[in-house]
């Protein structure tokens, strides 16, 4: 026998009466959620590091990033001069660490935002309007939903040819069945709401009910599952740079940075595993991140 | 041995405890039944109605603190271990709730269920267990039970199902029949069947029965004593007809008169003022306080205790309404 | 609700107070069912034929069990989804082709909900929720606020308190005001109030029946009142529409109703009504079983597998809605001279 208990604290707590605290907008009341989790906080001050260390790696980096010196290669860590060593052609580890974050979050970042927009789009739309419409769309991001999303960003970019842009792409076309997917089940469960149906019996359009109340529902869950797809988006980035599908030499790059790195493994360990180090730490953070924005967007009260 | 209760209740308290919030739910709660006896949990959605009972069989989440003494057929059941309690939910006491879809499995036929639980209680053979369940469905009034041994929850009808259900509870013979809001979700039509069908079964098998309910009319159709809870605490008990007849307590007699009923066509109703209690603010003296029309200062000074007012009825009220009829 | 005929000096009104505010003939609607590759292999018969007058000023009360399509009766009259077939003519004018549009229609018609939580969108405060509906029809921003704190006011909510809180700071009846106060806030000549008080506790729910009362007294409103509750219809109404399995079965005004039902399902509902009196129990069941599947309803009269009353004549015929007494009309073969019906027959020769 399963026990669903009638008065729960979420529905017997909140009783507005006037002296009580305000408890503000929903997104008031998630931030104030993410800041009380000690983990989700955490992770919010190492990724805040990061992209921080990443917008002003001109100013704080130590040395030039692309400048090459044969004879100071593979320097171990804590070498005078070179805090994190240097890398296989005597570049300096830690610039390099600096500058690469600027293309691998980037990488991570950009293709997450316009798969968001389009896939987003394309899910609500479908959900919104079901029938025919979703049909339509849905199937079309079927088909592509069913290749490993791996698989399916290198034949992109295999296609399209290397290049950042070429793999921005192609990372973006694997994105966009995912997030259409959790679009449209989402807007599919908002829309059959009492209020969505009291919005129509106002008369209005479905372009503005859409905007006005459809949006305000499904931004949330959406951006919780987009958030986690960063993690992802730069481990493929950097495995489309690794497998010289992304960003060319001489780009600081994490995930090319790894690949060069890699034949230097028995000779600097250390150096050889701290770009993975970043990818890791960043990946991560995104993850446990979005993770504790799900639970602050399940509270209801 | 055969005057003890079955059920005996006292000083029960629930709270729900986790980071955000420590909230009383039960509180001070005490009652006791005899076998054969109905008593009816009448209370509006958060007075804990619901939380007491299931509170009988640890039916409670995680997060609910128990604190007080309750008795089912002699044992103790606050302190008993996971097992003890499984042999406990069932055969001593068994529960009905509200949607039958929740407490039968979709993926097993009614008959399968029934005998399942049979076997495991009472270790009989399969074949003796299905003996039982079409025995149990034909008791309950199933049409054509035989066939509806094989089908599944979904293939019934609302009212078949909430019977296949009662039938289950039934299975291992309980001594106390819990009943949540059974018959709410069902058409007139229909709960006035399942009413009278636990009434005469509840008769049959001596059950003692506890019925929650938000629906005066459900409790005087079943009820033989009924405890109005108002904000986790019981504010009025006492037999059916003297509590629908000549309410004790304020909130009592405020729920009859905003009652609809035939007579009040064409009239205002007279509710009771302002919102149901805030359980995680409630005021120091008595909860209905600030809604009470009897309200004066004294009302403020602490929680009110049960006082008798009258042959079996008690009332959690300084001035209960009974006292100043008689004096008037 | 006492008639005080306010109608004669509505400036909304268009045909005069005799003419119904709402008319509808012969509505109907089937769900289909579909199989696993999309194909329909059956209608549900939510609304089949449904047709009925609503008076100017008067309260009209819809009981029926579930599946009889109240609801979807209500949904249809909104057009919230779209009828397979029938008329809804507001008060003289077709909607549609050369009558209103269905905006203007939606002006004149709101509906509140049964789920006071589910009906508000969580991520709206009152103000913004109510303000929507004005906004959707032309009313600037700060105008449609200050029109939605008047209703608010109107509902009993103070807006210094209740204009920017949202649905979860609210309890059940409050949340309750803020879907009537949106009902009103276009200030409507019809309100649909689809089970809108069902879920409140006994307490709330005499609020905001009073509430109604008040409202309906002061904005001249005429209601449609679906609810399973029969007590509190009762309490409401001036006429009671009785449906079983998306049919109409009977029609008249709530004394006649309530005191002389001619058809006895409507007879078997109230009698199953719980006694409030613990000495006046119901003794024997009303009757016996579900309704059936509207899927498969059943062939003449679709009551008839539940009636005692059935006759050879309710199988093979349809009962129509016929009068049976002043304003008073039943689809009922025992109730219908000339049916075949042996009650019929009897009813015949007496008179």
């Amino acid at each position: 026998m399963s026990a669903t208990v009638e008065t729960s604290p979420v529905a017997a707590a909140p009783r507005a009466t006037p002296k009580r605290r305000r408890t503000g907008g929903f997104w008031r009341r998630v931030a104030r959620h993410v800041m009380r989790d000690k983990l989700a906080l955490l992770c919010t001050v190492i990724l805040a590091l990061i992209a921080l260390s990443a917008i002003f790696a001109p100013w704080i980096a130590p040395a030039d990033p692309y400048k090459t010196s044969m004879m100071r290669r593979l320097l171990p860590p804590l070498s005078p001069g070179y805090i994190l060593g240097t890398d296989e052609l005597g570049r300096d580890m830690l610039s390099r660490l600096l500058y690469g974050g600027r293309v691998s979050l980037a990488m991570g970042i950009s293709p997450v935002i316009l798969a968001t927009l389009i896939g987003g789009a394309l899910g609500v739309t479908a959900g919104y309007f079901g029938r025919h419409v979703n049909m339509a769309i849905m199937r079309v991001v079927d088909v592509f939903y069913a290749f490993p999303s791996v698989l399916l960003a290198v034949a992109m970019a295999g296609v399209l040819g290397a290049g950042l842009f070429n793999s921005l792409i192609s990372l973006t076309l694997v994105f966009i069945p995912p997030i259409a997917r959790v679009a449209e089940a989402v807007t599919t469960q908002v829309r059959n709401q009492d209020y969505v149906e009291a919005a129509r019996a106002t008369g209005a359009s479905a372009p503005r009910i859409i905007v006005q109340h459809v949006l305000a529902n499904v931004t949330g869950p959406i951006m919780t599952y987009a958030s986690s797809l960063v993690s992802i988006a730069i481990i493929i980035s950097s495995g489309l740079s690794f497998l010289g599908l992304g960003a060319a030499p001489p780009i600081a790059d994490w995930g090319l940075m790894l690949n060069t790195l890699r034949q230097a493994i028995y000779v600097a360990p250390i150096n050889a595993v701290l770009p993975g180090v970043m990818i890791f730490a960043a990946s991560v953070s995104f993850n446990l991140l979005s993770d504790s924005l799900r639970t602050a967007m399940d509270v209801r009260a | 041995m055969p005057h003890d209760p079955v059920v005996e209740v006292s000083d029960l308290s629930v709270r729900f405890v986790n980071r955000d919030l420590d909230l009383q739910v039960v509180d001070g709660v005490s009652f006791s039944l005899a076998a054969g006896e109905v008593l009816c949990l009448l209370g509006e959605s958060g007075s804990g109605k619901s939380v007491t009972m299931r509170a009988l069989l640890r039916l409670l989440p995680d997060y609910a603190r128990i604190g007080g003494k309750i008795r089912l057929a002699g044992k103790d059941v606050t302190t008993m271990t996971d097992r003890q309690l499984e042999a406990v939910r069932g055969p001593v006491g068994a529960m009905i709730f509200q949607e039958p879809m929740t407490a039968l499995d979709p993926v097993f036929t009614i008959g399968t269920q029934i005998s399942e639980t049979i076997v495991s209680h009472e270790g009989v053979s399969y074949r003796e267990a299905r003996k039982r369940s079409l025995e149990l469905l034909e008791m309950v009034q199933i049409p054509s039970a035989e066939r509806r041994l094989d089908s599944y929850p979904h293939e019934l009808s609302g009212g078949l199902r909430q019977r296949a259900m009662i039938a289950l509870a039934l299975s291992c013979r309980p001594s106390l029949l819990l009943a949540d809001e059974p018959t709410t979700a069902l058409d007139a039509t229909v709960q006035i069947q399942i009413l009278l069908l636990i009434r005469s079964l509840q008769r049959e098998l001596g059950m003692a029965t506890i019925f929650v309910t938000h629906d005066i009319g459900v409790a005087c159709e079943v009820a033989d004593r009924v405890s109005v809870m108002y904000a986790g605490r019981f504010v009025e008990t006492g037999p059916v007809a003297d509590v629908i007849g000549r309410p004790g307590h304020p909130y009592t007699a405020g729920l009859l008169r905003s009652t609809v009923h035939a007579e009040s066509r064409g009239q205002l109703l007279e509710s009771i003022p302002g919102g149901p209690p805030d359980l995680a603010d409630l005021p120091v003296g008595c909860s209905f306080g600030p809604r009470c029309s009897q309200h004066h200062a004294a009302c403020d000074a602490g929680v009110p205790a049960m006082v008798p007012i009258g042959e079996g009825r008690m009332a959690r009220c300084l001035r209960p309404l009974l006292a100043t009829a008689e004096a008037a | 609700m006492t008639d005080t005929h306010p109608s004669d000096t509505d400036p909304r009104d268009r045909g005069g107070p005799r003419q119904p505010i709402l008319s509808v003939r012969d509505l109907k609607k089937y769900f289909p069912l579909r199989g696993p590759l999309g194909t329909i292999n059956a209608h549900v018969q939510a609304v089949d034929g449904v047709s009925f007058d609503v008076m100017k000023g008067e309260t009209l009360g819809v009981v029926g069990e579930s599946g009889c399509g109240k609801s979807t009766t209500a949904r249809l009259l909104m057009r919230l989804i779209e009828p397979d077939a029938g008329s809804v003519v507001l008060d003289g004018d077709p909607i549609g082709h050369g009558g209103i549009t269905l905006r203007e229609l939606r002006r004149n018609m709101q509906m509140v909900f049964q789920d006071s939580y589910a009906s508000l969108n969580p991520r709206h405060t009152a103000t913004e929720e109510i303000s929507f509906g004005l906004r959707v029809h032309g009313i600037p921003a700060a105008k449609a606020r200050e029109q939605a704190l008047s209703s608010l006011r109107l509902v009993g909510l103070d807006p210094t308190l209740f204009a920017d809180r949202y649905p979860h700071e609210m309890s059940g009846g409050q949340r309750q005001r803020v879907n009537v106060a949106r009902g009103i806030a276009l200030n409507p000549r019809l309100l649909i109030l689809d089970e809108s008080v069902s879920a409140l506790d006994k307490s709330v729910q005499a609020q905001v029946l009073n509430l109604l009362a008040e409202l309906k007294q002061r904005l001249n409103l005429t209601y449609i009142f679906i609810s399973h509750d029969l007590n509190v219809v009762h309490h409401v109404s001036d006429r009671v529409l009785v449906m079983y399995l998306g049919k109409v079965v009977e029609l008249g005004p709530v004394d006649r109703i309530y005191r002389a039902a001619a058809h006895p399902y409507t007879r078997a509902l109230f009698a199953s009504r719980l006694s409030m009196n613990p000495a006046l129990r119901v003794e024997a069941v009303p009757l016996s079983g579900d309704p059936p599947n509207p899927v498969r309803p059943p062939s003449g009269c679709r009551f008839r597998t539940r009636c005692a009353m059935a006759e050879a004549i309710c199988a093979a015929a349809e009962p129509m809605l016929s009068s049976v007494a002043d304003a008073h009309q039943a689809a009922c073969h025992a109730v219908i001279p000339g049916s075949g019906h042996s009650q019929a027959e009897a009813l015949a020769h007496a008179a």
